[in-house]
């Protein structure tokens, strides 16, 4: 039996030896397998007696068990490490830039009269839309102002010819909702519109955004609530807000809206009204029983308050070191 | 409209400071664009008189002038070229602080002495006149103060009026309200009748009485036309903008700043015979005041002798008749012109002038002869002369109504949702000038006076009754509304997910003109003819885009010419196009790429885009309708496109769109560097998608088979798939290519496609002798309907 603990010995060191997972296996079939140095000595005795027998056939298994256990030790060690290994020569540098397209950006002009939208559209407003080439009767007549009308002078139209123009505000789309539609309309009118003027505080095209609100006992009061609380919620900011009397043709009374953000300064921002009697009348709702409001503003103009643009050039010169900077 | 708040106050008088009074303007509607000091900031100059002026012994260009204050005389140093002995003239003593803070000191000129300086307008920031020295009249009290004398501690109050208020174009109307606003008395203009003392008279006929129902007239003889305005009337008109001209037509500048009543003054003597007042005829000569030869149109009002057009109505005068320096008798006009026969007029020529700005808004129609006697007075009594009698032509069907006006106070209440009283209505409508009368309960009827045309109906007057009470001063609520839930189709797409889709793509919205250069135009779409602006702003802006590829490719450009060689751009908006069914205005989206695929980096992505690139971003956006398979690519030329990378898209047999690659020679006379891609939908083929539906998922297995086919390179693909899709049964679930070979191996020509096919049953497990009975028709499909054979 001398032979058993010697042969246990080597098993121990050769697994103590064995550096990878492979030669680890060799030694176990080396040792354990089939025809293995320790299934031989269990071959063996058939040789000793029938009283010998059990008690060395438990001590071959004992040694087997020991020499399993060492090995399964000895695996479990080596996988860990080429585990480690094998991870750390996958190690990245995670602050290297990730793969794939840049994020786009939606243009500043687009981007507030979503947020104008946004606004509105929680307070039942919906978007309307309509043409930019127009004619006459829809950008003009329809809202009280006739053909010699000196407020045709404020708007510097485009035309193609005489009864065809491009539409200098988005008043006509007011015009067409409301003889599609009888109240209540709660509506709201993006996009373009043209006058022809071009210098450093005018663009030959710009964007508007007007509403129209018409129902029921609709006051001047409504009115004030609603603008009031739309500025102050673009601007998010207590702002100052002041109405002052003005002229639009399509609305009366009418009101220009100035907003002092704080350093004294009073800035024009928009221009509204109690519906012109007439306009309604041409539209066919009858204005002893409905009134309303509109109010108009160039989104533009909010577009530089809001995000300090100060040219406004820029909002068409489409260049992407501007756009890159709104996402 | 400007004017100097010195004459104002001389009309009315409120006890409130300038920046009061100009805020109070402003929150009433007429809003001050500017007020300056009609002087700089200076001190210590008195009027002086120049006792003697001598030549400098030592320059010539030098004067040295004894100069006296009243009580002492002083030495000056002068050189002005106008200094001379008698004139009187600003005389800044040594002490004296000029504008820009300039401390006048004693000096040696040239070895003479000097104790001051004479000075010149531009010197005492009154004009930009440096001219000479300013001189003054020859009564100016030497010694006073100049900015007593002058009245210079006053100043220029810029109101920009609105179209409606043209009766607050003249200092009468401005004090008027300025009178409402403080509840204080505002002053008359005495106009009182002047007694004629000759009998002449020029008669005058109303050929034209709807667009001229009043025109008042009056012979003046024996003027001095050399006399000088005075400095009085000079400063006024000065102080308002007006240049002065000569003492008639400053005076006919002033009764129009002061009653807001245009006026004309014509020499007499070159008019023949009586006075018309007619339509032009058409092409009918006259030369302006201002030297332009004018060929009149048929529809503007002019005034005429019985020979002639003599001035343009409301808007100019001829010159042939006007008023010179050698003019001693004259015919004075006061008319009232109706707004709408001058409207638009002036511009139609070109012109716009204080008179025709005046009349196209309204001028009072009663008051066009205490004009002009107000006129004839001043005009005596600076020029002299002899005044006959006014001749008056008047046509009272012709003339505007008085308006008379309900106004309810339960709507002034609903309006403004405020209970105004009502003493405090009557009050602020009666200092407006309007007179109210009671017409029921809790009603009036209202007049309105004849120089307000803006009011003619019950809002007007609410407006009036809101505008003097103060906007800032009326409630403000949120108003009260019903709220139903209103319709949303699921199965449209909201423009708002195809741009947050296309931005995930990395593209960034563009905005570019909606009209662009004819040229550029036709060079993107030859099929159609854009339509062209009557009066563009350059011939870069002329014609209404039909597409959005060239504002696009003209951005492209900009951001290439500024070192962007990587661009993703898209748009959204209308395109304009002409068709026999009339314009059709649509709404597009369009994008362009250029530059590498990925943005650069360390780690690949930098080939350059290609076709498939912009295709992939494309089909992505086809199917956010959750109907992707009811769009189409088809090969098809267009005039921008390269003509083999071209295509249309379609759905339901109609094209709603086109992608491709920019033709490489457009891409080279428009400077850009390519490759460039690009591609256009219709939005609403974007937005109309449809609902999504369940269906069952199958469990059982799927089978797969993977086909290499060789085909001629003119074959294309979608031919391949529709083939496959006929022939391989109902439950062929999927078709993917994953591959496409064309070279070494491959007879030229032909190209290899390599497809996998995959079929799945809802109820069972399919067989091998389904399966490859469906792959065998395929392949014999394939066969005989594309000459296709299989790879070996």
């Amino acid at each position: 039996m001398e032979n058993l603990q010697a042969l246990l010995a080597d098993g121990k060191q050769a697994v103590a030896q064995a550096d990878n997972v492979k030669t680890l296996d060799d030694v176990r079939v080396q040792y354990l397998g089939k025809k293995g140095h320790l299934t031989q000595l269990l071959k063996g005795l058939g040789k000793l007696s029938a009283e010998e027998r059990p008690a060395a056939g438990a001590k071959i298994n004992e040694a087997k068990e020991e020499l399993a256990a060492e090995l399964n030790a000895r695996k479990e060690l080596l996988e860990r490490a080429a585990l480690e290994q094998k991870l750390a020569a996958e190690t990245i540098d995670v602050t290297l830039p990730g793969r794939g397209q840049q994020l786009g950006g939606l243009h500043p002009v687009t981007k507030t009269m979503e947020r104008i939208e946004s606004f509105f559209g929680s307070i039942g407003y919906t978007v309307e839309e309509g043409p930019e080439i127009e004619d006459d009767y829809h950008n003009f007549e329809a809202l009280n102002i006739p053909s010699h009308h000196p407020a045709r002078a404020m708007h510097d139209t485009f035309y193609f010819d005489a009864r065809t123009l491009l539409r200098t505000h988005t008043s006509p789309v007011q015009v067409r909702t409301m003889e599609q539609q009888q109240p209540p309309i709660r509506i709201i009118c993006p996009g373009r519109v043209y006058r022809n003027d071009y210098d450093q505080t005018h663009s030959p095209m710009f964007h508007q955004v007007e509403g129209l609100l018409i129902d029921k006992n609709i006051s001047f009061a409504d009115l004030k609530g609603t603008l009031e609380q739309f500025l102050r919620a673009f601007f998010e900011e207590d702002v100052k807000v002041r109405f002052r009397p003005s002229y639009f043709p399509f609305t009366e009374p009418s009101i220009e809206v100035d907003i002092d953000r704080g350093d004294g300064k009073w800035l024009e921002v928009l221009g509204c009204g109690m519906v012109h009697p007439k306009v309604l009348e041409m539209s066919g709702i009858d204005p002893e029983e409905y009134s309303g409001f509109a109010f108009g503003m160039g989104v533009e103009r909010f577009a530089m308050l809001r995000y300090g643009v100060d040219d406004l050039r820029l909002f068409f010169e489409n260049d992407l070191r501007f756009l890159g900077q709104f996402r | 409209m400007k004017f100097s708040e010195h004459w104002l106050r001389e009309l009315v008088q409120p006890e409130i400071d300038t920046q009061t009074l100009v805020d109070q303007l402003s929150l009433s509607g007429l809003e001050v664009d500017d007020v300056e000091p009609v002087a700089g900031q200076f001190s210590g100059v008195v009027v002086g008189e120049i006792i003697s002026a001598e030549q400098h012994p030592d320059a010539d260009k030098l004067r040295v002038c004894q100069v006296s204050d009243g009580s002492e005389e002083f030495q000056i140093v002068c050189g002005a070229p106008n200094a001379r002995a008698g004139i009187r003239v600003p005389f800044a003593k040594v002490g004296a602080v000029l504008p820009g803070d300039f401390k006048i000191k004693k000096a040696k000129l040239r070895q003479v002495e000097s104790f001051g300086m004479l000075c010149a307008e531009d010197e005492l920031g009154l004009s930009d006149d440096h001219g000479g020295l300013m001189e003054l009249a020859a009564d100016a009290p030497v010694g006073a103060d100049i900015r007593e004398y002058l009245k210079l501690n006053d100043q220029i109050i810029d109101v920009d009026l609105t179209p409606n208020r043209g009766d607050c174009l003249s200092l009468v109307g401005m004090a008027r309200e300025v009178g409402v606003l403080n509840k204080v008395p505002v002053a008359e203009v005495d106009c009182a009748a002047v007694a004629p003392q000759i009998d002449d008279q020029v008669e005058a006929t109303l050929v034209a009485a709807n667009g001229c129902p009043r025109y008042l007239a009056r012979v003046i003889r024996n003027i001095n036309p050399g006399v000088e305005t005075p400095l009085w009337m000079q400063e006024k008109l000065r102080r308002s903008g007006v240049r002065t001209i000569d003492p008639v037509v400053d005076v006919t500048n002033y009764v129009l700043l002061e009653l807001g009543q245009p006026m004309h003054a014509f020499d007499l003597n070159k008019l023949e015979g009586g006075i018309q007042v007619r339509m032009a005829e058409q092409g009918e000569a006259l030369t302006l005041l201002d030297g332009q030869e004018i060929k009149l149109n048929a529809d503007t009002l002019v005034i005429a002798d019985q020979a002639k057009a003599v001035a343009m109505a409301g808007i100019m005068g001829g010159e042939p008749t006007s008023v010179t320096s050698e003019t001693t008798d004259i015919l004075l006009e006061s008319a009232f012109f109706a707004p709408l026969a001058i409207a638009g007029r002036a511009r139609s020529y070109g012109l716009h002038t204080d008179s025709s700005h005046r009349f196209e808004r309204g001028v009072d129609w009663q008051q066009q002869r205490r004009a002009i006697e107000r006129a004839t007075a001043l005009l005596l009594d600076i020029v002299g002369g002899e005044a006959g009698p006014v001749t008056e032509a008047v046509s009272e069907t012709d003339l505007p109504e008085v308006a008379q006006v309900p106004l309810r106070h339960d709507r002034v209440t609903s309006m403004l949702a405020l209970e105004i009283p009502a003493e405090e209505i009557v009050e602020i409508l009666t200092r407006l000038g309007l007179s109210l009368e009671v017409s029921g309960d809790r009603q009036w009827l209202v007049s309105v006076p004849s120089y307000r045309f803006d009011i003619s109906l019950e809002v007007d007057l609410i407006e009036e009754i809101a505008r003097v009470y103060g906007y800032n001063n009326l409630p403000s609520r949120t108003p009260l509304a019903e709220l139903p839930i209103a319709p949303k189709s699921e199965a449209l797409v909201l423009q708002g997910r195809i741009r947050s889709h296309l931005i995930s793509l990395g593209y960034q919205e563009a905005i570019t003109y909606s009209f662009i250069e004819k040229g550029l135009s036709a060079q993107f779409d030859d099929q159609h003819e854009p339509m062209a602006l009557a009066n563009p702003i350059s011939a870069e802006m002329a014609v209404m885009r039909t597409t959005l590829w060239p504002g696009l490719a003209k951005a492209l450009q900009y951001n290439q010419h500024r070192q962007q060689p990587r661009v993703r751009l898209f748009e959204i908006g209308q395109r304009f196009v002409p068709g026999d069914e009339g314009l059709q205005q649509q709404n597009v989206v369009a994008g362009i790429i250029c530059g590498s695929r990925q943005p650069e980096g360390w780690n690949g992505g930098s080939d350059k885009v290609d076709f498939f690139d912009l295709k992939g971003d494309v089909e992505s956006l086809l199917g956010l309708g959750s109907c992707a398979d009811q769009f189409s690519f088809a090969a098809e030329p267009h005039v921008a496109l390269h003509p083999g990378q071209s295509a249309s898209i379609q759905r339901g047999g109609k094209t709603v769109g086109r992608i491709g690659a920019l033709h490489p020679s457009l891409q080279k006379s428009l400077d850009l560097t390519g490759p460039v891609f690009l591609f256009e939908i219709e939005l609403d083929a974007v937005i109309e998608g449809q609902v999504s539906r369940f269906s069952e998922l199958s469990k059982f297995p799927e089978s797969r088979r993977d086909l290499a086919v060789l085909m001629n390179v003119e074959t294309h693909f979608a031919q391949l798939r529709e083939v496959v899709v006929a022939e391989a049964g109902e439950h062929l679930k999927q078709v993917t290519l994953f591959d496409v070979y064309q070279g070494q191996g491959i007879e030229p020509g032909r190209k290899s496609l390599a497809l996998g096919l995959t079929w799945q049953h809802p109820s069972r497990t399919l067989t091998d002798e389904e399966i490859n009975s469906a792959v065998s028709a395929v392949v014999s499909a394939l066969g005989t309907k594309l000459g296709a054979i299989l790879r070996d």
